[in-house]
């Protein structure tokens, strides 16, 4: 078994808090692997920690076997780690075009120019084009990301983290707050994203992901719980447990 | 050395009153006021008008001081600063600029460019003798009211309703909010007091740091430097700021005086560096 | 529309931009007994268009950029005194010297809070300022640096009293430095600092490195407002410690924000409203003309700062 990314016993405290207690994960390579568990139980934590957005306090970090722990965010971009956020982190100056632009500029290794104007390359306009596309984004291509509707913007996240052409891509919680109709459609460009492509997903929607994902981490209170194939957890009573209480005091509430 | 480190901590513990409003404005609203020394300049200079024109004398002009800067706080506060908070940081600084330079050339205007002098009463003139040197009883005046004013201060955050009201706004005004706390009439007496202890403090300030109109302006990279470095979550932050600050200056001004301030604009660089949320800074909250 | 359709319809050369690189040598040929007013507009713009840089494309908020305007005018003052008055080499050192100045400062604003910036930038200029006062045997102190007379232009242009030679001296320098920083700007490298300014958290996640590039707009930026300076003191004759004043840094970021941030031009609109505003102000209230420029911020920025450039706004209430 191939694992691609690898976390060898990861804590993270704040203070007296510790968002996340020894975790050991891996992420297969090809994996549809799904993080999940109930609220505040530290899976954007996790992802900050596996993209370098927070130092880990102590354990380590792995990519393909090469320890990446002390790497920045955008040196971790550039080995193939892309993460979207479960809030859109968007360019509200700038345009889908542009941002898609900027992207697919920065892992061809061509941000840095600064004479030419962005436009005079044409692969990276041509990928560009297809991004759109494939989004549905090419009729508000030139429009100021701040004046989109939500739904587009959620897309537009989706394909900025694309753009860079991900060896790993990490999802937390990629439909949130998208409308019923579009959700099936957004998880269909996930599936249909390469083999070798490594993905774990932090998602809410449980018949999302027994659809989408092989492999479960079940999350609690910043431990790993459970782990196993889909049906494994879906059975599992502990797991149901943990859920169920949490469902029951939050009856009605909206959202996952 | 022993005289130098007093009056390093006279003057340490005088910025720290005149810093303190701006420190927790900072923290609170997460306002960026340059103008800040405006209000202290009105409080030095009605103790000016007070004392040299109506004869009142210097301690009854210190409360008034304060009244009547926090009272010029309460007034703006509500209605030229508060629809400020939410803009970018920017306009901010765009606007306090803009009531610093109003509030300079007025004074210019009314009073006249020339520095205000104060007499001090007979009690606070000349030495203590004690240790070899004597001690400056109006400085040591400046450090027991400083004092006495930090502990009042103290003791109102952490043991007052109101004081646990005021953190918690600092620490997350929505939630604070959603908790049912009035926000607004925090930030307004927050500020307002914030605006008086400016005021008392340029009253105090007149006869020591010397008093026109460009005195905001002048002193601004202080205040800002002791909310810098001593962060703008705690009261404990900028007082130690302050006091590093005034003793470092004053030492600094002995020893080089080729160098000036020279000394002390280099030191919160490297601080800030180091450290960019400040020496003393909590964890959490918002820079 | 494709992508590079798109792509390059956002770069190409708009009328406007045309009709103002030609003003630039028409208001020379056509106004020749404004040249000295004509050259200070000129010299305010390239200063402002210097910040525009770093704070309308990068998002820095500096309270003492004129820290690098007046290291440029001291050091093509120093340059022209004591190795040589020739002034493009002595602009070329003003230059090199402030992109020096620049990268060595960058360090400084790379970490923190825009409080923590402020206080940075603002630390600068007052410790430059401090430096030009107290280091009189080469500054000359709080006298500054009189009388730098300056060889002719290319050898062949004296500098002549009505100021137009140097008036289009300051307009070739500035004209080069804004087509450099016009393609700077709709390139791969400018979109890349409009991304920082919008969100530096998703920018580092899409693979860009923060720091480097803050570094180079920095020392970019430092590189034009030394320009700045050091025209200032080969044309004006002299160099003086208001030029590091906080004042100065304040006058600009007004500058800029008058012509509007962000699309590069701004500086030059916000640099003719500014002097020919400050002209009228002072001959009618000379001694408080801060004041009514300090009305003028609060009024604008209550206003709104967008709603500045679009006079039709000015009645409706906000949106």
């Amino acid at each position: 078994m191939t694992a691609v990314l690898q976390t060898r016993t990861l804590v993270k405290r704040f203070g007296g808090l510790a968002a996340t207690s020894d975790v050991s994960i891996a992420v297969e390579r090809g994996a549809r692997h799904a993080l999940i568990g109930p609220n505040g139980a530290g899976k954007t934590t996790l992802i900050n920690l596996l993209t370098g957005v927070l130092e880990p306090t102590s354990g380590a970090i792995a990519l393909d076997g090469v320890d990446i722990t002390r790497l920045s965010v955008h040196e971790r971009v550039r080995r193939g780690i892309v993460r979207t956020f479960q809030i859109n982190q968007l360019f509200g100056g700038l345009t889908p075009l542009t941002s898609l632009a900027l992207a697919v500029s920065v892992r061809r290794g061509k941000s840095a120019g600064w004479w030419r104007p962005v436009g005079s390359d044409a692969a990276v306009a041509a990928e560009c084009d297809s991004l759109l596309e494939r989004f549905r984004l090419a009729e508000v291509m030139d429009q100021p990301v701040h004046a989109l509707a939500y739904g587009k913007r959620r897309l537009l996240e989706i394909a900025t983290a694309l753009a860079c052409q991900p060896r790993v891509l990490l999802l937390d919680e990629p439909v949130a707050g998208v409308p019923e109709g579009d959700r099936q459609e957004i998880f269909e460009t996930i599936n249909a994203l390469p083999g070798d492509v490594s993905i774990l997903l932090i998602e809410h929607d449980m018949d999302l992901v027994f659809n989408f994902a092989r492999f479960v981490t079940v999350l609690v209170n910043g431990a790993v719980f459970a782990e196993g194939d889909v049906a494994s957890i879906s059975a599992d009573p502990r797991v149901k447990a943990v859920y169920l209480g949490e469902d029951e005091a939050r009856a009605g509430a909206p959202g996952g | 050395m022993l005289t130098l480190l007093f009056d390093g901590v006279a003057y340490g513990m005088l910025l720290f009153v005149l810093s303190v409003g701006l420190a927790v404005t900072l923290g609170l609203m997460n306002f960026i006021n340059l103008a800040h020394g405006a209000f202290a300049m009105a409080g030095g200079y009605i103790t000016v008008m007070l004392m040299n024109k109506l004869g009142v004398p210097f301690l009854a002009c210190l409360p008034l001081a304060f009244l009547g800067s926090a009272l010029l706080g309460a007034l703006l506060e509500p209605t030229l600063y508060r629809p400020m908070y939410a803009k970018p940081h920017l306009d901010q600084v765009l606007f306090s600029i803009g009531l610093v330079f109003m509030a300079v050339t007025a004074v210019d205007f009314f009073v006249g460019s020339m520095q205000q002098n104060i007499t001090l009463p007979m009690w606070l003139q000349g030495r203590l003798p004690i240790a070899a040197v004597g001690i400056g009883r109006y400085r040591l005046f400046i450090i027991v009211i400083c004092a006495l004013l930090t502990v009042a201060l103290q003791w109102v955050l952490s043991r007052t309703r109101f004081g646990s009201r005021l953190r918690a706004a600092v620490d997350d005004p929505r939630t604070a909010g959603g908790l049912g706390l009035d926000v607004n009439r925090i930030f307004l007496l927050t500020f307002a007091v914030g605006s008086g202890l400016a005021g008392l403090g340029g009253a105090l300030g007149a006869e020591v740091l010397g008093l026109d109109p460009t005195f905001p302006l002048k002193f601004m990279i202080y205040f800002l430097i002791v909310c810098s470095v001593g962060g703008t979550t705690t009261i404990t932050g900028p007082l130690l700021a302050a006091l590093l600050l005034g003793i470092f200056d004053v030492a600094g001004k002995y020893y080089v005086p080729k160098l000036g301030a020279f000394f002390v604009y280099t030191l919160m660089i490297v601080i800030l560096v180091v450290r960019p949320q400040g020496l003393f800074a909590r964890a959490g909250g918002r820079a | 529309m494709t992508a590079a359709s798109s792509l390059r319809h956002r770069a190409r050369w708009r009328w406007w931009e045309l009709a103002l690189f030609a003003a630039l040598p028409l208001s020379w040929w056509l106004l020749p007994a404004q040249s000295l007013l004509l050259n200070e507009i000129a010299i305010t713009a390239l200063f402002a268009v210097s910040l525009d840089l770093i704070l309308g494309y990068a998002g820095i908020v500096s309270l003492g950029h004129a820290a690098f305007f007046g290291f440029g005018a001291y050091a093509a003052a120093l340059f022209a005194k004591d190795v040589m008055p020739e002034p493009l080499l002595g602009l070329a050192f003003a230059i090199v010297a402030s992109a020096l100045l620049g990268l060595v400062t960058s360090v400084l604003i790379l970490r923190g809070t825009d409080l923590t910036r402020l206080m940075v930038t603002l630390g600068v200029a007052s410790i430059l300022y401090e430096l030009a006062n107290k280091l009189d045997w080469l500054t000359g102190g709080a006298d500054g640096l009189q009388g730098v007379v300056m060889a002719p232009l290319v050898g062949r242009f004296p500098f002549d009293l009505a100021g137009r030679t140097a008036f289009a001296y300051s307009l070739v320098v500035l004209a080069a430095a804004l087509f450099v920083a016009r393609r700077i700007v709709h390139s791969p490298f400018g979109l890349s600092l409009q991304a920082l300014r919008d969100n530096r958290l998703r920018a580092s996640s899409i693979g860009l490195s923060v720091r480097l590039r803050l570094v180079a707009v920095y020392t970019l930026s430092a590189a034009i407002a030394g320009a700045a300076g050091g025209l200032l003191a080969q044309t004006a004759g002299f160099a003086s410690l208001d030029l590091f004043d906080f004042q100065r840094s304040a006058d600009v970021l007004l500058v800029l924000v008058i012509g509007g941030t962000g699309y590069l031009y701004g500086g030059i609109f916000g640099a003719i409203v500014f002097k020919l505003l400050h002209d009228l102000v002072s001959d009618w209230t000379p001694q408080y003309w801060n004041f009514w420029l300090g009305l003028f911020l609060v009024v604008l920025v209550m206003v709104g700062r967008d709603r500045l450039i679009r006079p039709w706004t000015w009645f409706r209430s906000a949106r």
